[in-house]
């Protein structure tokens, strides 16, 4: 059994039959790569999670390079990187390609022109949400505020805003260090 | 010609590398460089593959990468094969950060992870991504998306209608992303022709 082909195959089918986002694989991921094929454990498993989820990139493919690399290295990351990759990739680019050719037909315009604002919404709502499970109170809800007045009315680049978002985490964090060791001392 | 494939890798990388926040805090970087900084996309274009890839399988990231790679290249242009070309650089680009970073984690950085310093980088990460979120939000409520009501008071009125109700029919009713997608081009369909 090539492993190699395996993990791909594994990821291939995970890609394949997740709808909407990377969070909605965990389950499937758990189901095949946990208790199927026992290529991690279920407390790995949860660190894996939590790490791909702090990470940057797109969520599916870092828990993808994770369990890939634990099986079998580099090649193993990136076999089950393209697996995980590929069934996406081939679709949207068939869609790409025949959508080009469908825009102008009006009846697709016409529905397209009721899709956009609902897409809108598709995000608002999870601005929201995100804004809850971040637990922002009063005196932490000028952050967000402040960086979406800078991208949206300054125009600055949101890359900006992670880079100084991370080093404003980073100096709090030290600070917050040296007050814990200072009063242990104590 | 190279140029745009070329500004194509360098953009998905940094967005495959300052993508906090999965595919949602992706979703600001990608709208800012593709719509904004480089106009590969318009933002209707842009609302569109979010759309699509909400009703196809795969993560929102990749999906946007393979489209805005090749709408980038065909717009400028080019045929389908160069313009699948484009796509497979931006994918490429867009997973690239991740295999190198969780790679590197994987084999050196496993046990930094849980320090208090890593961690509250993170903690100074989170309400920045909402903050990204929301703008991303704001830059979509546009007249490309909803029209204006003096250029279209019909389609301005529907559109206020639908996102009202998709955000009440998607966060108080549960009602699943795509049946709502499928409802509003529905109704697209019956009242915006």
């Amino acid at each position: 059994m090539n492993i190699y082909w395996e993990s791909f195959r594994t990821f291939f089918k995970i890609g394949i039959f997740t709808l909407g986002g990377g969070y909605a694989m965990i389950p499937l991921i758990e189901e095949e790569v946990v208790n199927k094929k026992q290529w991690v454990s279920k407390d790995e498993m949860l660190d894996l999670i939590a790490i791909a989820q702090s990470c940057p990139g797109v969520f599916a493919i870092n828990i993808a390079t994770f369990i890939g690399y634990k099986l079998n290295k580099v090649r193993g990351a990136i076999a089950t990187t393209i697996g995980t990759a590929l069934p996406s990739f081939l679709i949207i680019l068939a869609i790409a390609i025949f959508f080009s050719q469908f825009k102008d037909n009006p009846y697709v315009a016409a529905i397209f022109r009721g899709i956009r604002p609902a897409v809108v919404a598709l995000i608002a709502v999870p601005t929201f949400r995100l804004g809850q499970r971040a637990k922002l109170n009063r005196y932490t809800i000028w952050i967000p505020i402040v960086c979406a007045l800078a991208i949206w009315a300054l125009g600055v680049s949101p890359i900006y805003i992670i880079i100084i978002a991370a080093l404003a985490g980073f100096a709090y964090g030290k600070i917050f260090v040296r007050r814990d060791t200072e009063t242990q001392r104590k | 010609m190279n140029m745009i494939f070329i500004s194509l890798f360098i953009t998905f990388f940094e967005i495959g590398l300052f993508g906090f926040g999965g595919g949602y805090g992706m979703l600001s970087l990608i709208q800012h460089e593709t719509v904004e900084t480089h106009h590969w996309l318009s933002t209707a274009e842009f609302t569109d593959i979010v759309a699509i890839s909400q009703m196809t399988p795969g993560p929102i990231g990749i999906n946007s990468a393979t489209y805005c790679g090749y709408t980038a290249i065909h717009n400028a242009g080019y045929g389908h094969l160069m313009a699948t070309l484009g796509s497979a650089t931006a994918t490429f680009a867009l997973v690239l950060p991740s295999l190198i970073l969780m790679i590197l984690i994987s084999k050196m950085f496993m046990k930094y992870m849980n320090t208090p310093l890593v961690q509250s980088v993170f903690t100074g990460l989170r309400p920045a991504v909402v903050g990204l979120l929301a703008a991303a939000t704001l830059l979509l409520c546009n007249k490309e998306n909803f029209s204006t009501p003096m250029e279209n008071p019909w389609q301005f009125f529907i559109s206020c209608a639908l996102l009202i109700a998709t955000a009440i029919g998607t966060g108080y009713l549960k009602i699943n992303p795509i049946r709502m997608i499928c409802y509003a081009g529905i109704a697209g369909l019956l009242l915006l022709y």
